[in-house]
C-alpha cells in the first residue's frame, strides 16, 4: 500500500491542527471564533470575530461590509424618480419606510408638500412597514433562543400584513410606491377594512408572543440583565430607535421631529423601559408594534380626501441646495442627506441607517458575556444586514 | 425462559440472532415511528402547517426519502480531522442507544435481555453516548464542534445524576432493579389498599417522574437543553462537520434515544408492558405487551417533544444550577420520603 502525497499531507496538517487546537486549550490565549459571515444567527452575512475563554468572551469585534452593495455611490448616477427603488433595498423588511425619508428630503428641496390624503396614506404604510419588520422580529427572537415555532406565527401573520401591502403597492417587498409630491396611486377598494381585520389580527398575535415567549421563565432568563446599555453609552454610540427607548430615554421622531408625517393627528403614545436590557428592548419592541396598529386604526378612521398627488413637474428636477431629512424607522432614526446641484439626479446622497449605529455598541456589549448570550444580544439589537452595510 | 408464544422450542443460538435482530429493528423502527409522528406531523401542526405532503399517502414515505438522500451524499470528512475517532463516533452513539432498549422488556417472554440489574445497567450504558459526543466534537477539528462536544459532556453528567437518584426511589418502592420485577411489582401493587390498576409509579413516585422527564430531555439534548446542538449559536455542534451516512447515525441516534429513553420511563413510571386487569404471564401478553409499551412511549416521546418545539433554550449556566441546586436535592428529598414512607408501611 502506498502512502499518497495527499494522505501525507493530510496526515501533517492533523497533527498540526491538534497541536494548534491543545495550544488553544491549555494557554491563557484563548480561542478566536467567527461567527460569520455565515452564521444562522447573523440573518445575512455580519461577521463577528471574539476571543473566548472557556464559555466567556473576552473579546469581540463586529467585522461588517460582505454586503455593500455601494447605494450611496449608484444614487449618483440615477434620476430622483429612479432611486425610491434602490433605497427600497436597505432595510428590506420594511421597505416602504426607506422610501419615506429620501422623498421628504427631495420634497423639501423642491418647496412641494405632499396633499393630506397622500401624507396620511404614507403614514399607513409606514406604520404597516413597521409593523411587517418587528413581527419577524418578534418571530426570529424565539429561533435565536431556541424556540422555533414562534417562527412560523410571525411568517403566517406577517404575510396578511404585506397582503395589504401589496394590494397598495402590487410589491410585497418592494413597493417602489414613493413619489415626490405624493403617491403613485390610490387606496384600491374596500383596502381600509381589510387592513382594519389585518391589524386586529396583529394585535391578536402580539398577545400571542407574549404569553408564548415575553411570559416565559426561560425566555426572561436568557434575556433579562443580558446585554445592559446605559442611557449614557447609548446616547454616545448613536442608537436610535427601540434600543434607544429601552435605556429610559424617551426619544422617537415620529413624535418629537418636524418631518411632514401625520403621525401627530393621532393619538398614540412613545414606550420606554428603564433597564436597557435584551428584554428592554424586545418589550419596547412588542408594544411599538401593538401602538402601530392603533395608528393604522386611526389614520384609516380618519382618511380625509382629495388628490393624492401634488403639482409636480412631468421631470422631476430638484433646485440645488442640501437637505437632512430622518425620520423614526423600524429599526431607529434613517436618515438621508441630500446634496443637489439642480440635476436630474442627486449630487451625492448620505444614508445614516440606524443598523449601522446599532451594531456599532456591540463590540462594547459583548465582552465578558457567555457564548449564547453573544446571540441573545445581537437579536435584541435587531440589525437587517442591508441596512449596516447598504 | 423459551419463546413459547409460537410453541417452539429455540436453541439459544437461535433466541440470542433472533433477540439480536429484534432490538436493531426496534430501535429503527421506534426512530423512523417518532421522526414521521412528531418531527414530521406533530410540529407542524404545532407550527400551523402541514409538513410533508407530498412522497406517499400523507407524507408517509418522507422517511424513505430522507434516508435515500442521505445514504446518497457525499462523505465528507474534514481534511484536520481525525479519521478514525471522526468514523467511530457515531456508531459508539448509536450504539448506547441499541445498548438501552436492549434491557427493556416488552412482554414476559418478549425481552431482548433479561438482566438482574436491568435498571442498573440500563443508566450505565446509558452514558456511553456521551463518549460519542465527546469524540465527534474533538475529532472534527472544528471550534463549534468542540464547543458542542464540551457542552454536551457537562450537561450529561451533570443531568446523570439526578435521573439516577431519581429512579432510586422507584427501586426502592419496587425491591428490584430487575426491569420485569419492576413491572411485575407495579402490576401487584396497590394504591391504598385499591389494586383496580395495579400501583403504576408515577401516582406514588410523581417526584421521581418529573425529576427523570427533566433529566431524561437534558440527556437526549432536546431543547430547552439543546445547547450542544443549538443552531442558532454553534451551527450545530458536535454534528457541525458530519454529513451523509455519519449524520444519518447521529439522527436516528437521536430519536432512537428519546424513544429508548421514553422506555426506560414508561416501564420504570407508567406500568411497563403491562395493562391493569390483564394476566402478566398469559401468552397473549407477550403480543399485547409490546403494543401496550408503544403506547405508552409514544405517550411519553409526547411530551418530549411538545416541550422541544415550545421552550427557548436554557443557557449553559442556568442549566448546570437547575441540576445542582434545583434537581438533585429534589430528588434526594424523594429518597428519603419514599424510603421513609417505606418503612412506615
Amino acid at each position: 500500500m502506498t502512502v499518497t502525497e495527499r494522505q501525507q499531507l493530510a496526515y501533517v496538517d492533523a497533527q498540526a491542527a491538534e497541536g494548534r487546537v491543545n495550544v488553544e486549550l491549555e494557554t491563557d490565549e484563548g480561542m478566536v471564533i467567527n461567527l460569520g459571515p455565515q452564521h444562522p444567527a447573523t440573518h445575512g452575512t455580519l461577521r463577528i470575530t471574539a476571543k473566548l475563554d472557556g464559555e466567556q468572551v473576552v473579546w469581540a469585534d463586529v467585522v461588517p461590509g460582505y454586503m455593500h452593495r455601494g447605494y450611496e455611490k449608484l444614487t449618483e448616477v440615477r434620476t430622483y424618480p429612479q432611486i425610491t427603488t434602490l433605497v427600497n433595498r436597505i432595510d428590506w423588511l420594511g421597505s416602504f419606510a426607506n422610501e419615506v425619508p429620501f422623498i421628504l428630503a427631495a420634497e423639501r428641496l423642491m418647496e412641494i408638500e405632499a396633499p393630506p390624503r397622500a401624507r396620511h396614506i404614507r403614514t399607513i404604510l409606514f406604520e404597516m412597514a413597521r409593523i411587517a419588520n418587528i413581527v419577524l422580529f418578534l418571530g426570529d427572537l424565539g429561533v435565536q433562543l431556541g424556540a422555533v415555532t414562534p417562527a412560523f406565527y410571525a411568517f403566517r401573520d406577517r404575510e396578511h400584513v404585506l397582503d395589504q401591502i401589496e394590494a397598495v403597492t402590487g410589491g410585497r417587498f418592494h413597493p417602489n410606491f414613493d413619489r415626490i409630491g405624493g403617491l403613485r396611486d390610490d387606496l384600491p377598494k374596500g383596502w381600509v377594512a381589510d387592513t382594519k381585520a389585518v391589524m386586529a389580527r396583529i394585535r391578536d398575535f402580539c398577545d400571542e408572543v407574549e404569553a408564548l415567549l415575553f411570559g416565559n421563565e426561560i425566555f426572561q432568563a436568557r434575556t433579562r440583565g443580558v446585554g445592559v446599555i446605559p442611557p449614557e453609552v447609548a446616547l454616545s454610540y448613536g442608537l436610535t430607535g427601540a434600543n434607544l427607548r429601552a435605556t429610559g430615554v424617551d426619544w422617537d421622531l415620529r413624535r418629537d421631529g418636524d418631518v411632514g408625517l401625520a403621525h401627530r393627528e393621532v393619538d398614540w403614545r412613545v414606550w420606554t423601559h428603564p433597564d436597557g436590557d435584551s428584554f428592554a428592548r424586545c418589550w419596547v419592541r412588542l408594544q411599538e408594534t401593538r401602538e402601530a396598529t392603533g395608528i393604522v386604526d386611526q389614520l384609516c378612521d380618519g382618511l380625509p380626501g382629495g388628490p393624492i398627488m401634488a403639482k409636480v413637474p412631468r421631470i422631476i428636477k430638484v433646485p440645488a441646495g442640501e437637505a437632512y431629512v430622518a425620520t423614526e424607522n423600524p429599526l431607529g432614526v434613517t436618515g438621508y442627506y441630500l446634496v443637489s446641484k439642480g440635476d436630474l439626479g442627486p449630487f451625492r446622497v448620505k444614508i445614516r441607517s440606524a443598523s449601522f449605529s446599532n451594531v456599532s455598541i456591540v463590540p462594547w456589549l459583548l465582552r465578558g458575556v457567555y457564548v449564547p448570550d453573544i446571540i441573545t444580544i445581537l437579536a435584541s439589537l435587531y440589525f437587517i444586514l442591508g441596512d449596516i452595510d447598504r | 425462559m423459551t419463546a413459547s408464544l409460537l410453541a417452539i422450542e429455540l436453541a439459544y443460538w437461535q433466541q440470542t440472532v433472533l433477540r439480536s435482530v429484534g432490538v436493531l429493528a426496534a430501535v429503527l423502527l421506534l426512530a423512523g415511528t417518532l421522526v414521521y409522528v412528531f418531527l414530521f406531523k406533530m410540529m407542524s401542526f404545532m407550527q400551523s402547517r402541514l409538513g410533508p405532503m407530498e412522497a406517499g399517502p400523507y407524507g408517509s414515505m418522507q422517511l424513505l426519502a430522507e434516508v435515500g438522500k442521505w445514504i446518497q451524499k457525499e462523505d465528507i470528512i474534514p481534511w484536520r480531522a481525525d479519521r478514525r475517532l471522526f468514523a467511530m463516533a457515531p456508531y459508539v452513539v448509536v450504539l448506547a442507544v441499541f445498548l438501552i432498549l436492549a434491557a427493556v422488556p416488552f412482554g414476559p417472554d418478549a425481552w431482548f435481555t433479561d438482566l438482574d440489574v436491568g435498571i442498573f445497567y440500563v443508566l450505565a450504558v446509558s452514558s456511553i453516548s456521551v463518549l460519542g459526543i465527546l469524540l465527534a466534537g474533538w475529532a472534527s477539528a472544528n471550534k463549534y464542534s468542540l464547543l458542542g462536544g464540551l457542552r454536551a459532556a457537562g450537561q450529561l453528567i451533570a443531568y446523570e445524576l439526578p435521573m439516577v437518584l431519581a429512579v432510586v426511589g422507584v427501586v426502592i418502592q419496587a425491591g428490584t432493579l430487575n426491569m420485569q420485577g419492576i413491572v411485575a411489582a407495579q402490576a401487584d401493587g396497590e394504591i391504598f389498599g385499591f389494586s383496580g390498576i395495579g400501583n403504576p409509579y408515577i401516582i406514588t413516585q410523581f417526584v421521581g417522574f418529573f425529576i427523570f422527564l427533566v433529566s431524561m430531555q437534558a440527556e437526549l439534548t432536546q431543547a430547552p437543553f439543546d445547547m450542544p446542538i443549538a443552531e442558532s449559536e454553534l451551527v450545530s455542534g458536535y454534528m457541525t462537520e458530519y454529513s451523509g451516512m455519519r449524520f444519518l447515525l447521529f439522527f436516528i441516534a437521536e430519536f432512537a434515544s428519546v424513544g429508548a429513553f421514553s422506555a426506560v420511563a414508561a416501564t420504570l413510571f407508567l406500568g411497563g408492558w403491562a395493562l391493569p386487569g390483564m394476566d402478566l404471564d398469559a401468552d397473549y401478553m407477550n403480543v399485547v405487551g409490546p403494543i401496550v409499551l408503544l403506547v405508552k412511549i409514544m405517550l411519553v416521546s409526547f411530551v418530549v417533544f411538545w416541550v422541544r418545539f415550545t421552550y427557548p433554550r436554557f443557557r449553559e449556566d442556568q442549566l448546570q444550577q437547575l441540576a445542582w441546586k434545583f434537581l438533585i436535592p429534589l430528588s434526594l428529598v424523594n429518597i428519603l420520603a419514599t424510603m421513609a414512607l417505606k418503612v412506615a408501611w
